[in-house]
């Protein structure tokens, strides 16, 4: 069975086919990216995807399990994660917290427990640190584990993002432009990372990019988005010739 | 545990910052009741100063357990009075009707308190469920009209007392009391005679007990989760938050301290009713400018801010016309101070310096 699959999904604004007639699947393990020029729609396959926004066509499963219509708390917990194109932190969080926040439904104990500092409290908030600077580590945060979320550079937030996603231990990880805003090495050492993760954690990754670097260099096939509907996909290479798609990013 | 494995406390020689940051709050407090309660059993302090004590108290618990609600959550609630409402007439009753049948004053009070706090909290589950649909300015006006409507309600009710039972009534005539009966809610006239059991030290112990609960959900996995809510609500959600049920929980708990401020209030005067100053926007707006004055999240601030703001119209009062123009320039000074840019960084760069001081003198001893 696939991972993921998705038939025929769509959204309109008012009289805007934002995305109409998206068909996706991907198997598990698979880094498969999503581009086409701005405004295509491919945050908007994201938004659907997570619950931000209800499809007004077309349904989507995660391992045979229908999610279409669930809200995004529980889209998470069936195994999808995601980080945003405009980052959204917990600014005024640590960057520890912010990744103990992902952490909130592997590792519990009852409000109870944490005013009244039972045992439970100390065992399960050790676990969750050493879970916590186990993944700022992948990312190279864990200096930083003290700062202010806002306080971080740009290319670190993006990480941060990553890292909290991750520890909802998702199947699925969507990634919105993880590499706008950095430069050519940084943009090397983050393909380095997400290959990495990939492996480590068993994931299954979508990514969106206008990098065409990050995307040839990472991705084994794409799917081309423009107006809102599929101009092309396929594997990278390939895709990246076919002249419509030429013909899309560099105008007529 | 066995001996091999360490204590939580014992393996984290270094305090962190957060639990140092809660210890000299709670400090600030004891140190503060100390002194207080030393000077008024030396008979020291004016009478007119020690009838401060309760009520800072009260206010202080009101700041906090609103700063809960607008700094954490970061929700705007102008009702918080309503709450504080609630309590107090719940409690007085309780303790007016039950002042015979149970003479342990601790025992009576406290059951005043846990009756109080449930029903305070009934009414902030009955408040956050409409919050959680609005925000902004919807909620504010909302929660405005919720503490305008408890003040109004308790106003136009009578409860009274006889051989058949309690009977409940919009008007006194509709009480249709028999003859031993007794009224004792008296709609605009309040609840007379409610037992004088609040001190300085009950409401200093409330006051660590709110601060206890308070800090320690804000460090905690609940309070984390909070946090985020208010930080970035969508974000929350992708990582998987459920919103509603901790907007609910805040709001809960947050109603839970105030109905508790409410019987402390009601408890240090022979008379309750209620008034615009006392339950109504005056007093929610008032604990609302301690909170944002204290700083928004910061417990330590809203629990200076409501005891200095409290007193200080009652200190300056020898000031005469002066007294409110001081009182506004103070306003003034705090809120730049405690949310100007510039003063929160100077603040910074002052703790950090005396920080690297600290730690030279220390490097220093353990060279020597
Ligand atoms: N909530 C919304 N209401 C109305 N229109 C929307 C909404 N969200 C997205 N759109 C529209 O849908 C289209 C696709 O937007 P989307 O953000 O998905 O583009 P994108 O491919 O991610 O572009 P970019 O590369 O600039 O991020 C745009 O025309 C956008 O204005
Ligand atoms: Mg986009």
């Amino acid at each position: 069975m696939s991972l993921l699959e998705v038939k025929n999904l769509g959204i309109t604004f008012g009289g805007l086919h934002a995305v109409e007639d998206f068909n996706l699947t991907l198997e598990k393990g698979d880094l498969y990216g999503l581009i086409g020029p701005n405004g295509a729609g491919k945050t908007t396959v994201f938004n659907l995807l997570t619950g931000v926004y209800k499809p007004t066509s077309g349904t989507f499963y995660l391992d045979g399990k229908e999610l279409k219509g669930k809200k995004p708390v529980d889209i998470n917990k069936a195994g999808i994660a995601r980080t945003f194109q405009n980052i959204r932190l917990f600014k005024k969080l640590s960057v520890l917290d912010n990744v103990k926040v992902g952490l909130h439904n592997s590792m519990k104990y009852s409000t109870l427990t944490g005013i009244l500092r039972l045992p439970g409290y100390f065992k399960v908030e050790r676990a969750m640190n050493e879970k916590a600077r186990e993944l700022l580590h992948v990312f190279e945060l864990d200096g930083e584990a003290d700062t202010l979320a806002s306080n971080l550079p740009y290319g670190k937030q993006r990480k941060l993002e990553i890292a909290r996603a991750i520890a909802t231990n998702p199947k699925l990880l969507l990634l919105d432009e993880p590499a706008a805003g950095m430069n050519p090495n940084e943009t090397n050492e983050l393909m380095e990372t997400i290959r990495l993760i990939r492996s480590r954690f068993d994931l299954t990754v979508l990514v969106i990019e206008h990098d065409m670097n990050l995307v040839s260099g990472l991705c084994e096939k794409i799917t081309v988005l423009n107006f809102g509907t599929e101009l092309a996909k396929g594997p990278t290479e390939e895709v990246l010739k076919n002249p419509e798609v030429i013909k899309a990013y560099l105008g007529e | 545990m066995s001996k091999n494995q360490p204590s939580p406390l014992s393996q984290k020689k270094q305090l962190r910052p957060v639990t140092k940051k809660n210890l000299v709050t709670y400090a600030i407090v004891i140190v503060f009741f100390a002194l207080f309660q030393t000077l008024t059993v030396t008979g020291n302090l004016k009478f007119a100063y020690q009838s401060l004590l309760v009520p800072i108290c009260t206010n202080v618990i009101m700041a906090v357990s609103l700063n809960l609600v607008v700094g954490v959550l970061g929700e705007l609630s102008l009702g918080h009075a309503g709450f504080m409402c609630i309590g107090a007439y719940v409690g007085s009753f309780f303790s007016v009707v039950t002042e015979e049948l149970i003479p342990v004053t601790w025992v009576r009070f406290t059951l005043a308190f846990a009756l109080a706090a449930i029903a305070a909290s009934i009414a902030g589950i009955l408040i956050g469920i409409p919050v959680l649909r609005l925000k902004g300015d919807y909620l504010a006006i909302v929660t405005l009209a919720f503490g305008e409507i408890i003040k109004s309600l308790v106003n136009v009710l009578y409860i009274g007392k006889d051989s058949n039972g309690f009977h409940v009534s919009m008007s006194s005539s509709g009480l249709n009391l028999l003859e031993d009966g007794e009224v004792i809610l008296k709609g605009p006239q309040g609840i007379s005679n409610t037992p004088k059991d609040s001190t300085f030290l009950i409401g200093f112990i409330l006051v660590m007990l709110s601060l206890f609960i308070v800090t320690n959900l804000m460090d905690s996995r609940t309070g984390r989760a909070i946090m985020s809510i208010r930080d970035n609500r969508i974000a929350a959600e992708s990582v998987g938050i459920n919103i509603t049920k901790y907007k609910l929980l805040v709001f809960t708990i947050s109603a839970a301290i105030a109905g508790c401020a409410g019987v402390l209030y009601s408890h240090n005067l022979s008379s309750l009713t209620a008034n615009t100053n006392n339950f109504g926007y005056n007093m929610s707006i008032m604990v609302l400018v301690y909170v944002v004055l204290g700083g928004l999240g910061s417990i330590r601030g809203s629990v200076i801010a409501a005891a200095v703001l409290y007193a200080l119209p009652e200190l300056l009062r020898g000031l005469a016309d002066y007294r409110m123009l001081i009182y506004s320039i103070i306003l003034i000074v705090m809120m730049i101070v405690n949310n100007g840019a510039f003063f929160l960084k100077l603040r910074a760069k002052i703790a950090q310096s005396f920080r690297n001081s600290l730690q030279k003198k220390k490097n220093e001893k353990e060279a020597a």
